[in-house]
């Protein structure tokens, strides 16, 4: 009788010690081996329509396991919405992860700190394709000089504008952002019941290019760090010029003070806006909206005639995991997913932008419709500073609490950035 | 898991004839001396499964909760990247002077005690009037209780944001409000969120306060009716002692319930309001620990909140109990 319950004892103290004794868990993180055989693991995130894409990667796998022999490939396409904790979750746990993610190109920085992402700056220099991947895009995937992936594709921000309301007002498109926002307040006044121009205090990607336009700049390197320009005189100028967007005479901070991105595109989408500053990826949400065909796209207008204001070049990237045991072979494997004929097929397929600026080309041709992008891009499209405290600058909402604090009438434009300022200095200054 | 759970089971219910043998063996002999030292051990014995459970599900993350707080714990620290440091109370120093937590701190207390204050009222009131109605009347009530009860927060939430959208809301419409926007200030937007969590929480102290009234035995109230007492009074000096136990698990679950709100605010005012205004707590938390990876500021945080709690609740009680003693 009395053994088991002994024993029993023994097992649940051993059990408790064992548990007990763990402090938080750390991964090892790199891997040693680079075998040229075996199963290839890659995470790409699943579009809305995902069909098409994976045609075309199915493609550039069956070429690929063609080409190396020994190795396979298992593509698994991840929900976007649970990204972030996936491939957390794989940079903790390596024998589970992944040899090669797609990863927005925001996070790239702090996934370098976090130690997921392989260097692959040799690699990618030696690549003849990546000569003409465009500036903004190197950047993306660039860290303190070091290259951690390919780009994948890009995503840039343009002027919709509703053709109807503006032909029967007599307006033109603008042609400076002087006038984007007098003629948004015209629009406006004659009617009342459209936004002039859609704008949101969440919308920290439609308010960058106010920004950039007026010289001013997020921040800016500083040795291997970065420290904040936002309460820069210039930073300050394109705050006050869109936050002076927000108000009865064009889109009442009661009811804009609060929106994203998705929202103002919704709002020209359903007709409730006659400009809104969209992606090339809105496109399919507009034409499915009530707006069909009584729209068209021009780049977002600079301070000067004929200006284009710097746009954000979002997108993403595709990397090779610190932890891989394939390295050889997961790098060849991101070459072809990332290269220019895959690049051309995705466009076709789903309209994502390439990053070659010679592909890109070959795309306005078959597509009109991204010409306004592809020239936004061409004017020098922007990126957010390489350092992983961009990360928890974004994730606390610093740049959403600045202007709404702003548009709300709580701080003035002074006080507001320099609050602003301080925070991202912080955020910084832990990264490191 | 499953061996160290089933083990005691099967030993503790088999034991049971043994715990009369060791007495009988004492009384008798005397010898074997062993066997007493091994009965003081028994009732830890039998406790142990539970312990085990309790120790696995509770001691455990809270000690890991208190180790983390300690440490400089980011993303790159759990996937290798950096080794992790001890930091002391380098977490708490920059948590108490940070004026946004402080200023949160001290939103989320004030929300949480006119939420408490409001389910409470509307609970209580409710189930006093559940004892008074018909049984037709009742049992609707009950049923439209039951529905908000039992409806998920996330949808909750969501349908109130619609009931009170500027645009297409029923609410402004029936109001005359026009195109008011009740997320844009921040005494409107934790109004509304209160509103919501009232009612998705007031069921739980109605039926339970209900059931309590109920219990009351009905001779008690003959009683004070046939000496003449008002329904206030009967309430005040007889159903209201005779329901504390009842209020007080009442009010302690209120407590805990809304001092964690978080889906009703990250739902209804996108994330924690225009420009932060209404952030509680656990957003906040949430803000810090997980959507910047900032483990360890977001483990002192849960330590300060669990801290708080434990005041707020044996605060409540012991005051519950000195009175109890003192109209005895």
């Amino acid at each position: 009788m009395k053994l088991p319950a002994r024993t029993a004892l023994a097992t649940l103290a051993a059990a408790l010690v064992t548990l007990t004794a763990c402090a938080p868990q750390t991964s090892g993180g790199t891997a040693t081996a680079d075998e040229k055989t075996g199963t290839l693991r890659v995470w790409l995130f699943q579009e809305v329509a995902n069909k098409p894409k994976e045609q075309v990667v199915d493609r550039v796998v069956a070429a690929f396991e063609q080409q190396h022999a020994g190795a396979k490939v298992e593509v698994e396409y991840i929900p976007v919405d649970s990204r972030a904790q996936r491939i957390k979750a794989a940079f903790n746990d390596p024998a589970s992860a992944p040899d090669l993610v797609e990863y927005g190109n925001t996070d790239t920085a702090s996934y370098v700190k976090d130690g997921g992402l392989a260097d692959v700056t040799a690699e990618f220099g030696a690549w003849p394709e990546a000569k003409d991947t465009d500036p903004a895009a190197r950047a993306s995937v660039t860290v303190g000089g070091k290259v951690y992936g390919a780009p994948f594709f890009v995503g840039v921000r343009a002027l919709y504008y509703r053709t109807d309301v503006f032909r029967e007002l007599g307006l033109a498109a603008p042609r400076t952002q002087a006038e984007l926002i007098a003629t948004a307040k015209k629009v406006r006044k004659a009617r009342p019941e459209l936004y002039g121009l859609a704008v949101g205090g969440a919308y920290t990607y439609g308010a960058l290019p106010f920004i950039w336009a007026h010289g001013g700049e997020l921040a800016t390197a500083e040795g291997d760090s970065y420290r904040s320009a936002i309460a820069g005189e210039a930073a300050r100028k394109g705050i006050t010029a869109y936050t002076s967007l927000f108000g009865d005479d064009n889109c009442p901070a009661a009811k804009c003070a609060e929106m994203g991105g998705n929202a103002t595109v919704t709002a020209f989408a359903s007709g409730k806006a006659a400009m809104a500053i969209g992606g090339d990826f809105s496109h399919a949400a507009v034409e499915a909206g009530a707006v069909k065909g009584k729209y068209a796209v021009v780049p977002l207008p600079g301070t000067t005639p004929g200006s284009i204001a710097p746009a954000f070049a979002g997108g993403n990237n595709i990397g090779v995991l610190r932890s891989t045991r394939h390295r050889t072979l997961a790098v060849d494997l991101m070459k072809a997913l990332a290269g220019k004929d895959t690049q051309a097929r995705l466009f076709d397929a789903l309209g994502f932008l390439p990053t070659y600026t010679d592909v890109r080309r070959q795309a306005a041709q078959k597509q009109p419709f991204v010409q306004p992008f592809i020239d936004t891009l061409g004017a020098g499209a922007r990126f957010v500073p390489a350092s992983a405290g961009w990360g928890r600058i974004d994730a606390s909402l610093v740049l959403p609490t600045m202007f709404q604090e702003v548009v709300s009438g709580r701080k003035d434009v002074r006080t507001a950035s320099g609050d602003a300022a301080r925070k991202m200095d912080a955020a910084f200054a832990a990264a490191g | 898991m499953t061996l160290t759970a089933t083990r005691p089971g099967k030993g503790s219910g088999a034991a049971r004839p043994r715990r009369s043998a060791p007495r009988r063996t004492g009384r008798g002999t005397g010898r074997r001396g062993g066997r007493r030292a091994g009965s003081a051990w028994t009732p830890w014995l039998y406790l142990l499964p539970a312990l085990a459970v309790l120790g696995g599900l509770l001691v455990y993350p809270l000690y890991q909760l208190g180790l983390i707080s300690f440490l400089e714990y980011t993303q790159a620290q759990v996937s290798g990247g950096r080794p992790t440091s001890f930091r002391g109370f380098g977490n708490y120093t920059d948590l108490f002077s940070d004026p946004q937590f402080r200023q949160v701190l001290l939103a989320t207390v004030l929300f949480a005690a006119a939420c408490v204050v409001a389910t409470l009222a509307v609970g209580c009131a409710l189930a006093v009037l559940l004892t008074r109605v018909r049984a037709l009347p009742r049992l609707a009530l009950m049923l439209a209780a039951l529905g908000a009860w039992a409806t998920p927060a996330v949808t909750g939430s969501t349908v109130w944001v619609f009931l009170f959208d500027p645009d297409h809301g029923p609410v402004n419409r029936l109001l005359g409000l026009g195109d008011f926007s009740w997320t844009y200030g921040r005494y409107s937007a934790f109004a509304l969120v209160l509103m919501e969590v009232v009612w998705c929480s007031f069921p739980f102290v109605m039926v339970t306060v209900y059931a309590g009234i109920r219990a009351v035995p009905a001779e008690v109230l003959e009683a004070a009716a046939l000496d003449g007492a008002s329904p206030w009074r009967t309430w005040r000096s007889v159903t209201a002692p005779m329901l504390r136990p009842v209020l007080v698990v009442v009010t302690i679950q209120s407590i805990i319930w809304d001092f964690k709100i978080f889906t009703q605010i990250y739902v209804m005012t996108g994330g924690g309001g225009i420009a932060g205004q209404n952030l509680v707590l656990n957003v906040y938390a949430y803000q810090k620990a997980f959507a910047s990876s900032q483990y360890s500021l977001g483990s002192a945080i849960g330590v300060v909140m669990l801290l708080i709690l434990l005041a707020v609740t044996l605060v409540h009680l012991r005051l519950l109990r000195g009175q109890g003693e003192e109209e005895r």
